[in-house]
């Protein structure tokens, strides 16, 4: 849309028909409704060039016409006085949605996809009121501007916005700090991907104590009261404030996850950790209450314990389980964080993340030719951004990294019932003072 | 009869949506240079490569040229645009998700 609009040169984008309703959407709130297009069928990845010329030589499967037609009338076709019209349009949100009985207001809220569809408590003026009773913030004052894509438009989001939602999941007063918090990180916990992610939450400071988070025996698992509804209540002020998580048109994660019913939200067990918690790495004071919100969580591999002989290998194994465009998170039990130490003598996080670094490496050859590599990486590599554009000159047998340095984390939780350890697909997006929200 | 109640609307605020203008159209492809942008995604090169073939066999007087993205489609590419409209007539590209 940019070269066209902004460039002056008349272009047709071609898109997969999967994406019709988002591409129109997309462009519309971009300024540019009548933005010339063309569909060829999905999947484009992964097809024969006789698979592919037969797209070229055949009908848009939108329009039935033939794709090469709609190409060239997109580029020779004269503007319409519709497509020619200029202005602007302001959009708004009313504060109140008209008046009805329980029944239909719950009916309203799942047409209008504003639920994740498990049962929600009605936001009144009266519950809503007593929500925001959680914060000494205005209701007016903007917690933050989040979206599902780099493509579409920052919504925006006041306090009493976030209130509305933290009711709906069924949130107290006391968690709407932390709820704040997490919009206020800036990360969506509804990404609109096609890969399907989610989101993660950890919590660390005193307020896991005021609040009773589990970090202990099954934190992440429904077992909480202050685990589950946080979660819930960032993930439903997600998709609401920027504008909607519907399949099609805000949503395409080909398979959805279900890790974005309550986006993994837990406490890190501090107390049973041997390293400095995760938000004093991140830079704030131990005695300061923070969330860290992570992305991604599309993938999870796990494993028991830290074997004498071969826990070198293993672990590698584990983290050749994750695609390299993935940014793997260990989350740690307290038993297997200490066997981090005693068998590798990682006595610091440091530590342990530069030999997670180091291990995790594979032929170049194979790193470069996975396809979200390909996607995401190698233009970047080619483009001569570093450290990609370095690795890129490796010999195919060379090993290179799997992940940066930087993008690795470890978290510790659990209750110790064993040493069961996973590593999340997790990406760490923004750690946030919860005490800055009270 | 079920009492009536009001509640409060949980979305977000959107952003003012400006009208962006387009470009003129061209009267004809004939003899016209039309870039073929590859936006680097899942295979979208392949795919252009064949309506580069297209062209060649269906229009010879139209003159195409492939060109890449410089990075990933996520990011403007201000470089390749400016060379477009310096030197090209007008541009297909693709292939978006």
């Amino acid at each position: 849309m940019t070269i066209d609009s902004d460039y002056g040169v008349p272009t047709v984008a071609i898109h997969t028909d999967k994406f019709e309703r988002a591409v129109r959407s997309v462009a519309r709130v971009n300024g540019i409704p009548y933005a010339r297009v063309a569909f060829v069928p999905q999947p484009v990845m992964g097809k024969t060039a006789a698979e592919l010329r037969a797209y070229v030589d055949g009908i848009d499967p939108i329009t039935r016409r033939p794709v090469m037609r709609e190409v060239i009338e997109g580029l020779t076709r004269p503007l319409t006085p519709q497509e020619l019209t200029e202005g602007s349009f302001e959009r708004s949100t009313p504060r109140y949605v008209d008046p009805g009985t329980e029944d239909e207001l719950r009916a309203l809220f799942e047409a209008n996809a504003w639920t994740d569809y498990l049962p929600i408590v009605l936001p009144t003026e009266e519950r809503v009121a007593a929500m925001l009773k959680g914060t000494s913030r205005r209701p007016d004052e903007v917690v933050g501007h989040l979206r599902p894509t780099a493509f579409r438009e920052y919504w925006q989001l006041p306090v009493e916005k976030v209130a509305v939602n933290a009711v709906m999941a069924g949130a107290r007063p006391e968690d709407l700090p932390v709820i704040l918090a997490l919009v206020a990180t800036g990360v969506t916990a509804r990404p609109s991907t096609t890969s399907s992610a989610a989101a993660m939450a950890v919590v660390n400071g005193p307020i896991r104590h005021e609040l009773g988070m589990n970090f202990g025996t099954g934190a992440l698992g429904p077992h909480n009261r202050a685990n589950s509804v946080i979660g819930r209540a960032w993930g439903l002020a997600s998709q609401n404030g920027q504008g909607g998580s519907t399949p099609g048109l805000t949503y395409l994660g080909s398979q959805g996850n279900n890790y974005a019913y309550n986006c993994l939200t837990f406490a890190e067990n501090e107390e049973a950790s041997p390293w400095e918690p995760l938000h004093v790495q991140k830079g704030f004071d131990a005695r300061t209450s923070t969330v860290s919100a992570f992305s991604g969580c599309r993938s999870t591999a796990f494993t028991l314990g830290l074997r004498e002989k071969h826990w070198r290998e293993h672990v590698r194994n584990l983290l050749l389980g994750i695609d390299p465009h993935e940014y793997p998170t260990l989350v740690l039990d307290p038993i297997t964080a200490r066997q981090f130490v005693d068998r590798g003598g990682f006595d610091t996080r440091e530590k342990l993340l530069d030999w997670i670094y180091e291990t995790a490496r594979m032929p170049a050859s194979q790193y470069w030719d996975y396809q979200l590599i390909q996607n995401y990486v190698y233009p970047r590599a080619t483009y001569g951004e570093e450290p990609y554009a370095t690795m890129l000159r490796a010999s195919p047998g060379d090993l290179v990294p799997m992940f940066l340095r930087d993008d690795i984390n470890v978290v510790v939780v659990g209750g110790e019932t064993n040493g069961y350890w996973r590593i999340i697909g997790a990406h760490y997006g923004k750690t946030v003072s919860i005490d800055d929200w009270r | 009869m079920a009492e009536r109640i009001t509640v409060l609307n949980p979305m977000g605020y959107p952003p003012r949506v400006a009208r962006r203008p387009m470009a003129p159209r061209i009267e004809s492809l004939d003899g016209k240079r039309v870039f073929l942008v590859d936006a680097r995604f899942d295979d979208s090169d392949l795919f252009l490569k064949q309506m580069q073939e297209w062209f060649a066999e269906n229009m010879p007087s139209v003159r195409t040229e492939f060109v890449q993205m410089s990075s990933v489609y996520l990011r403007d590419d201000p470089a390749t645009w400016k060379r477009i409209r310096e030197e090209g007539d007008a541009a297909i590209i693709g292939v978006g998700h």
